[in-house]
């Protein structure tokens, strides 16, 4: 019998948080992705994408810094898959751009030496687990799964918007995450802040309003019943832990869902990931027995 | 042009709006203030000028209140706005290219959102990625800000989650030649 997931290659762009700031969420997606028979081949000198601070700057600096990366993936013949989904929304609006743009893309060539032909695509792994690997598949693999933990899936802003350019699950009541979490056993909260915005750009420059937002999405998804949030996103992950307040034992922990599928396919290294979070989640944990 | 308002004398620049919809693409005369925008705007409550209100006063050319106000800094580039906009009005390339005008014009409100994309910036053209641990302390700097978040400062550096040295990486020259062209 054949391997159901067999032949999912990838370039992969980590991105800049992956890091340094998000390395537990690189230790565990690349994990991961080995024990689900994703093969990711990380893209040789990729550059940042240039983040909020390229397209508020200029849109030629933007489309360029992203679109290097897409050329360097078109040199190996495979489409992208990212982590971080400000990265994603970046590198989709680049390509985005250079297709129907002549100009923008001949200068890109020009400065990369290669013609491109904005002829692959950019992924991001919580759509190639969900619907390349499957769910049925992920099911199968489950060996603990997360009975009794209650979790809001958050997926904030870019893995939803804007969806003419993200467009693999709705913009406002998205449910892959939610699917996701339900296939590793944990019992998923209904609530209403899946994509509102935590302030995530805004955290260093503008503290006030990246805490506000912070402190209404958690007592959102504390009044839901859920004991955690998940996230797919580093930008969120570090706003969410860092711009909670109050004493340590009343936060929320917050966990990449790449952790939480490592936790219940019974990867051993996912406690080392664990350990690296400001808000620590193994008192949670081991209330669930996990 | 100017006129009298309750303010004072408003100058308006006419071209404006013309201005704003060539470079961004948008569609702005077809705003008819329906105010979802506004209304699922997270910061909002921390702007001056609602994101409706911009979009008018872009129509009406009023140039240097949109140009100098708070409200295009503060915006979290979430994009529900454009998302949900009945009529397609792509406010999130409009706020773009907002803060691209006011910052060629040096007419920026809020400086440390503007340092920040600069400091951001300037780390990506000398390293190619970004190095977290020095776009901190050198916005620290710029800001004068130097004790907040000293706690969950010190608990990163702890857990390794601020790498002590920026990244490198064979193919620096392609960024800076980037960079550079952007500049001409």
């Amino acid at each position: 019998m054949s391997q159901p997931t067999a032949g999912l290659r990838y370039a992969y762009y980590p991105g800049c948080s992956l890091e340094a700031m998000a390395r537990e969420y690189d230790q565990s997606v690349r994990a991961v992705c080995a024990r689900l028979g994703i093969e990711l081949s990380e893209l040789p000198d990729w550059s940042c994408c240039g983040a909020s601070s390229g397209h508020s700057t200029s849109r030629w600096l933007a489309c360029t810094l992203a679109g290097r990366n897409l050329v360097l993936a078109e040199g190996m013949k495979l489409d992208i898959a990212v982590a971080c989904p400000a990265c994603y929304v970046r590198l989709r609006n680049a390509h985005h751009e250079m297709q129907r743009d002549n100009r923008l893309r001949e200068e890109l060539s020009s400065v990369m030496a290669v013609p491109y032909r904005a002829e692959y695509s950019t992924r991001h792994l919580l759509d190639i687990i969900c619907h390349d690997v499957g769910l049925e598949n992920l099911k199968n693999k489950v060996v603990k799964p997360l009975q009794g933990l209650k979790l809001a899936a958050y997926y904030g802003c870019y893995l939803v918007r804007p969806p003419e350019l993200v467009a693999f699950d709705d913009p406002e009541n998205p449910q892959c995450l939610d699917t996701l979490l339900d296939t590793l056993g944990a019992e998923v909260r209904d609530w209403s802040g899946k994509v509102d915005c935590c302030g995530g750009s805004l955290s260093l420059s503008k503290r006030e309003i990246a805490s506000h937002l912070v402190a209404e999405l958690v007592e959102m998804a504390g009044r839901a019943g859920a004991e955690a949030m998940v996230t797919a996103c580093p930008l969120c992950h570090a706003n969410l832990e860092m711009r909670q307040t109050g004493a340590d034992g009343d936060k929320l922990p917050v966990f990449y869902f790449t952790e939480l599928i490592g936790l219940a396919l019974g990867i051993a290294e996912a406690r080392a990931w664990l350990g690296k979070h400001l808000i620590s989640p193994s008192g949670l944990l081991a209330s669930h027995g996990l | 042009m100017q006129y009298i308002s309750k303010e004072g004398a408003l100058t308006i620049d006419a071209r404006f709006g013309a201005q704003v919809k060539e470079e961004s693409g948008a569609e702005i005369d077809r705003c008819y203030q329906c105010l979802t925008c506004s209304l699922g705007c997270p910061s909002a409550f921390a702007m001056d000028y609602l994101p409706h209100q911009i979009v008018r006063m872009v129509q009406l050319g009023l140039r240097e209140q949109v140009l100098t106000s708070s409200a295009i800094w503060v915006c979290a580039d979430c994009q529900a706005c454009a998302t949900r906009c009945p009529n397609e009005v792509d406010l999130v390339k409009i706020m773009d290219v907002l803060r691209e005008i006011s910052l060629r014009n040096e007419m920026v409100k809020e400086r440390a959102v503007a340092d920040f994309h600069r400091i951001f910036l300037g780390n990506i053209r000398q390293w190619g990625r970004q190095h977290e641990l020095s776009l901190i302390l050198r916005l620290k700097l710029k800001t004068r800000d130097l004790f907040s978040d000293l706690r969950p400062g010190v608990k990163m550096l702890m857990k390794g989650k601020l790498k002590l040295l920026p990244a490198r990486f064979k193919a620096i020259k392609s960024v800076r030649d980037i960079f550079q062209r952007a500049e001409r």
